[in-house]
């Protein structure tokens, strides 16, 4: 499986949840699959999701799925300890680690070679960290939310894109009706 | 007056509840300040565009933000001003020490000083400067211009402001 045939299948799950999706070709695929107000698209600024996604389920209480990447949260790292010192049970954080930088033509990460996401993941304090393979990802991420537990999931899936349109919706837009689904 | 429990107190009168900090010398009082408020929740970021990220959430969690940080953090933090919190039009009260100005020890300091305003500048982000105690008067009027504009808005504060630096 590659991402976009993940985020097809979990696309049911994430549909009534606050999401944060990573930037690049994940925020235009899940837009093309689902669009919803309760997506926050990012359109740049590499590496944030995580701490975005962590904010907003340390300031209410709704659940928050931040869909990240291997790549992003490579370049963000020192974004594991602060998740594992300042838990918050809303939050699920899911890198798809597909062992490449898919949005800027699929060049390998390291995450792909000898480095363990998930073991960083734990070793930064995490408690609940659950690796899965592409295939196993709704089931893991829907016993994440029935579980009320700050969980990291990392899963393995293979490289590659479905081709999708650019997000074209004005930032405002998307952070506006973001916001209003959060106060909903 | 006590600068750093000013501080603190405009903070929470202004309802500012999730603050972000990553270390300065100079900032070691506010921030100790702020860490023992009840009404303050306190998250130290491991680095300035990651406590960006965190207040960016925060906000649209319902919270009003804050970052604390050194001003060399401004070239950690462009590109993340630029496309999250401008892009967004997101508010982000930036209480900065301003190192490399007068009576600083460390000549390094000074490299990133005279970037400091040109790269704010250049941002058009709006930017104060506090160089005496007495400045510190401004900080609530700033907190409330930050929130009626949602923009990023820099407070450089010197060693001057804050005492001296050790024993310069």
């Amino acid at each position: 499986m590659i991402r976009s045939e993940i985020l097809k299948e979990i696309a049911p799950i994430l549909r009534d949840q606050l999401v944060v999706c990573n930037i690049g070709i994940p925020s235009q695929e899940l837009h093309a699959i689902d669009d919803q107000p309760t997506n926050f698209y990012m359109l740049g600024t590499m590496g944030l999701a995580s701490s975005i996604g962590l904010g907003l389920a340390l300031a209410q209480p709704k659940p928050v799925i931040v869909i990240d990447g291997d790549g992003s949260i490579l370049t963000n790292l020192g974004t594991l300890p602060t998740i594992a010192n300042n838990v918050a049970d809303n939050y699920i954080l899911l890198i798809i680690d597909n062992g490449s930088y898919g949005s800027t033509g699929d060049q390998p990460t390291y995450a792909g070679r000898k480095t363990s996401l998930a073991k960083m993941a734990q070793a930064a304090g995490c408690d609940r960290v659950i690796e899965c393979a592409a295939a196993d990802t709704g089931r893991v991420l829907q016993e994440a939310l029935d579980a009320k537990q700050m969980t990291i999931i990392v899963s393995k899936c293979k490289s590659g894109n479905a081709k999708m349109p650019v997000i074209t919706m004005d930032p405002v837009v998307i952070r506006d009706r973001f916001m209003k689904a959060v106060s909903a | 007056m006590n600068i750093d429990k000013k501080i603190a107190d405009d903070l929470v009168a202004n309802d500012v509840s999730f603050v972000t900090t990553v270390p300065c010398k100079q900032l070691a009082g506010v921030i100790a300040e702020i860490d023992q408020r009840d009404d303050i929740f306190h998250i130290p970021a491991n680095k300035e565009d990651e406590g960006m990220g965190l207040c960016a959430g925060a906000w649209m969690g319902g919270k009003r933000p804050a970052i604390i940080m050194q001003n060399t953090a401004i070239g950690v933090t462009v590109n993340t001003l630029a496309t999250l919190i401008q892009y967004y039009r997101m508010p982000l009260p930036m209480l900065i020490s301003y190192r490399g100005e007068l009576r600083e020890p460390v000549a390094c300091q000074v490299e990133m000083a005279v970037h400091t305003k040109a790269i704010l500048a250049q941002m058009n982000i709006p930017t104060y400067h506090f160089h005496k105690r007495a400045d510190v008067e401004e900080f609530d009027n700033i907190l409330k211009y930050t929130f009626m504009c949602n923009k990023p808005v820099a407070i450089l504060t010197d060693a001057n402001f804050w005492g001296g630096y050790g024993d310069q």
